[in-house]
C-alpha cells in the first residue's frame, strides 16, 4: 500500500462482502420457494425476498466500485485522498440506508418501480452519498496526475450518479413511468457501470501483466467508445413493447447487437494484455478472476443478450426465463466477478501481507462459475419452453410453470454451489493466514 | 494501426461521439415522450383513479412477483393484459368484481401452489387498481404479447 489512505477501501470492500453473502442466500431462498411455495408464504414473501435479493446485489456492487475507486485513485493520481473522514462518512451513510431499506421491506415498506423500492429518505441518502463521494474522489484527481484510468471511471461515476436522478421521477401515466425507468437501469448496467468496469479491469491488467501504459489506455478509449456508441441506443431494446413508438424496434436491434462489441474487446484485451505482459505477478488469483470476469461478461451479458435482443426474436421470449438467465450470467460475469478479481487484488495489499489462500480462493472462483452456467443454462432451458407453451400455444402461465419444475430443482442446485463458493471466497479472503496447497518448485524452462 | 489511432484521436473520437449518440437518443426520447401521451396511451382518460391504482401497484410492489408489459419479476403472470384475459377490458364494474373476488380470496393455502399474499386494500383502492389494470391493457404496445395468454 502506496498511500495510507487507500485504507479506505478496506472498509468499503468488507461491507461488500457482507453484503455479498446476503445476497446469495436471498437469492437461494428465492430459488427455495419456487420449489417449496409455501415457505413463509406469509411472513416474507416471494416479492420481499426478491426486493432484498436484488437490492443487496446493487448496493454491494456500488460499493465495491466505490472502494475499487478509493483504492485505484491514489495510486494513479499519485497522492492521498481528499478527505479520508469524508469517505468514511459515505460509507456510514450507505450502510444506515442500506440496513433501513433492509428494514422497511420485511415490514412491508417500500416503493413499487423494480430495483428502486427503497424509501423515499434512503433514496436521498445515496444521493448525498454519491456527492460526498464525487467531491471527494474529483478533488483528489483533480489535484494529482490524470490518466485514462481515472477519467474514464470518474466519467463513469459521475454519470451513474447523475442518472440516479431519474430514480426519483415517476410518472404518473405507466408508459412514461417505464420508459425514465430505464434510464437508471438501462444506462447504469449497460452503459456507465461498463465505464466503471473498464477503468478497473484496465489498473487490475496495469498491475498484474506490467504493459506498457500507453497501450492500455489506448485500448480503453476504445473500448469505452463502443460501448457507449452501442449501449446508448441500445436503450432502445427495452422500448420495444412499452408503448413506445415503432422505430425502436429497429433502432434496439441494430445498436444493442453492437453492445456484444464492447465485451468482447474487454475479453480480448484482457487475454492480449496477460499475453503481451512480461511480469510474473504472484496473485494468480487476481489474474484467474480478472479473466474470467470478462470472459464470462462476453458470454452472459454479451452472447446471452444477443440470443434474446432482435425484436422478432423478443416479442416471444420477453419476460420470460430467458431474461433470467441472461439477468443472472451478465451480472455475474460483468459486475460480481470483476469486483471479486480487485478484491482478491487489493485484499493482501490492503492487510500488507503475501496474497495467500490462492487455491481457495480459484477454487470458489470454479465453484461460482460452474454454478452460475449452470443456472444459466437450466433458466436457458426453462425459458425455452415456456417460450413456446405460452407464446406459440397459448397456453396459461401458471399450466407452463407447473411444467418446469425439473429445471427450478437443478437452478437450486446451483445456486446452493454458488453460495458454498461465495461463502469460501470470504473465508479465503479473510480467514486463511497460510497457503493452504504448498505451490511447487520453480519449473525448468523446457528442452 | 498504432501511428493512425494514438491515445488522444481514440480519446478524441470517444468524446465526441459519445455526444452525439446522447444527443439523438434525447431527440428520440422526447418523441418517444409525445408519442406516449397522445397516442399509445391516449385510448384512455389518466383519471385520478387510475393514478390511485398505480399508487396502490406500488405500495404492495405487485412487481416483484408478476409482470407488466413484460418487465418484472418472473414469479407470476403477466398483468399487462390480465383484462383482456377476464374479458372485462369493456367493463369498469365486472373488472373490479372479478379483481375484488380473485384478491380477497388470497392466499390460497394450497400445498405446492405459489401463493399470493392478502392485501389491505380498500373498496376505493380495488377500484383503482382495477382502473389502472384497464389502463395498462389499452396502452398501444405494438401488439405484445402474441397471445391472451400473456
Amino acid at each position: 500500500m502506496k498511500y495510507q489512505s487507500q485504507k479506505v477501501a478496506y472498509a468499503y470492500f468488507l461491507v461488500a462482502m457482507g453484503l455479498f453473502a446476503i445476497q446469495v442466500m436471498g437469492g437461494l431462498l428465492a430459488g427455495w420457494v419456487y420449489i417449496s411455495p409455501n415457505t413463509l408464504s406469509v411472513l416474507v414473501p416471494f416479492n420481499v425476498i426478491r426486493m432484498i435479493h436484488t437490492n443487496a446485489l446493487i448496493v454491494w456492487l456500488l460499493l465495491g466500485f466505490f472502494g475499487a475507486a478509493y483504492y485505484l485513485v491514489p495510486e494513479e493520481s499519485e497522492r492521498e485522498i481528499f478527505s479520508v473522514k469524508l469517505a468514511y462518512l459515505q460509507l456510514i451513510i450507505l450502510v444506515v440506508g442500506t440496513l433501513g431499506a433492509v428494514g422497511s421491506y420485511l415490514i412491508g415498506i417500500h416503493g413499487g418501480r423494480e430495483f428502486l423500492e427503497q424509501p423515499l429518505w434512503v433514496k436521498l441518502g445515496i444521493l448525498v452519498a454519491a456527492v460526498i463521494f464525487l467531491v471527494n474522489i474529483s478533488l483528489t484527481v483533480l489535484a494529482g496526475k490524470k490518466t485514462a484510468i481515472t477519467n474514464i471511471l470518474l466519467m463513469g461515476l459521475w454519470l451513474l450518479s447523475l442518472l440516479w436522478i431519474f430514480a426519483f421521477i415517476n410518472p404518473d401515466n405507466l408508459s412514461l413511468d417505464k420508459m425514465y425507468w430505464w434510464f437508471v437501469v438501462h444506462l447504469w448496467v449497460e452503459a456507465t457501470w461498463e465505464l466503471v468496469m473498464a477503468a478497473i479491469l484496465g489498473f487490475l491488467m496495469l498491475k498484474l501483466t506490467g504493459v506498457d501504459r500507453e497501450v492500455i489506455e489506448k485500448w480503453l478509449y476504445v473500448i469505452v467508445a463502443t460501448a457507449l456508441f452501442s449501449g446508448i441506443l441500445g436503450t432502445g431494446h427495452h422500448f420495444f413493447w412499452i408503448g413506445t413508438p415503432s422505430y425502436w424496434q429497429w433502432v434496439g436491434s441494430i445498436f444493442s447487437t453492437f453492445e456484444v462489441v464492447p465485451f468482447f474487446a474487454m475479453m480480448s484485451f484482457a487475454f492480449i494484455m496477460v499475453w503481451k505482459g512480461r511480469r510474473n505477478h504472484p496473485n494468480k488469483a487476481a489474474l484467474l478472476w480478472s479473466l474470467g470476469a470478462s470472459t464470462v461478461a462476453f458470454f452472459g451479458a454479451g452472447v446471452w443478450g444477443f440470443l434474446h435482443t432482435l425484436h422478432g426474436v423478443n416479442y416471444y421470449t420477453h419476460g420470460t426465463q430467458i431474461t433470467a438467465a441472461h439477468g443472472h450470467l451478465s451480472f455475474y460475469g460483468a459486475y460480481v466477478a470483476l469486483n471479486l478479481a480487485m478484491f482478491t487484488y487489493a485484499m493482501p495489499v490492503l492487510r500488507n501481507r503475501a496474497p495467500y489462500n490462492q487455491v481457495l480462493n480459484m477454487v470458489s472462483f470454479w465453484l461460482m462459475t460452474g454454478g452460475m452456467a449452470f443456472m444459466t443454462f437450466t433458466l436457458t432451458f426453462a425459458g425455452t419452453i415456456q417460450t413456446h407453451m405460452q407464446r406459440i400455444v397459448g397456453d396459461y402461465y401458471m399450466d407452463v410453470q407447473d411444467q418446469l419444475g425439473l429445471f427450478y430443482i437443478m437452478r437450486f442446485g446451483s445456486g446452493v454451489a454458488v453460495v458454498l463458493g461465495a461463502l469460501l471466497f470470504i473465508y479465503s479472503m479473510l480467514v486463511v493466514r497460510r497457503e493452504v496447497v504448498k505451490p511447487g518448485p520453480i519449473a525448468q524452462p523446457g528442452e | 494501426m498504432s501511428e493512425i489511432l494514438t491515445k488522444s484521436r481514440a480519446r478524441n473520437v470517444f468524446y465526441g461521439g459519445s455526444i452525439f449518440f446522447v444527443v439523438v437518443f434525447v431527440a428520440l426520447t422526447v418523441q418517444s415522450h409525445y408519442y406516449i401521451t397522445n397516442k399509445s396511451t391516449a385510448g384512455m382518460e389518466l383519471t385520478d383513479e387510475v393514478v390511485l391504482g398505480k399508487h396502490v401497484w406500488e405500495r404492495h410492489s405487485c412487481i416483484n412477483c408478476h409482470t407488466l408489459h413484460g418487465e418484472g419479476a418472473y414469479f407470476a403472470p403477466e398483468l399487462g393484459n390480465v383484462m383482456t384475459r377476464w374479458g372485462a377490458m369493456d367493463d369498469p364494474e365486472l373488472a373490479y368484481e372479478i379483481l375484488d373476488g380473485w384478491m380477497k380470496a388470497q392466499p390460497s393455502g394450497i400445498e405446492g401452489r405459489r401463493q399470493m399474499p392478502y392485501f389491505e386494500i380498500t373498496d376505493e383502492e380495488m377500484r383503482g387498481l382495477a382502473e389502472f389494470l384497464r389502463w395498462a391493457d389499452q396502452t398501444d404496445t405494438q401488439n405484445w404479447p402474441p397471445n391472451d395468454a400473456g
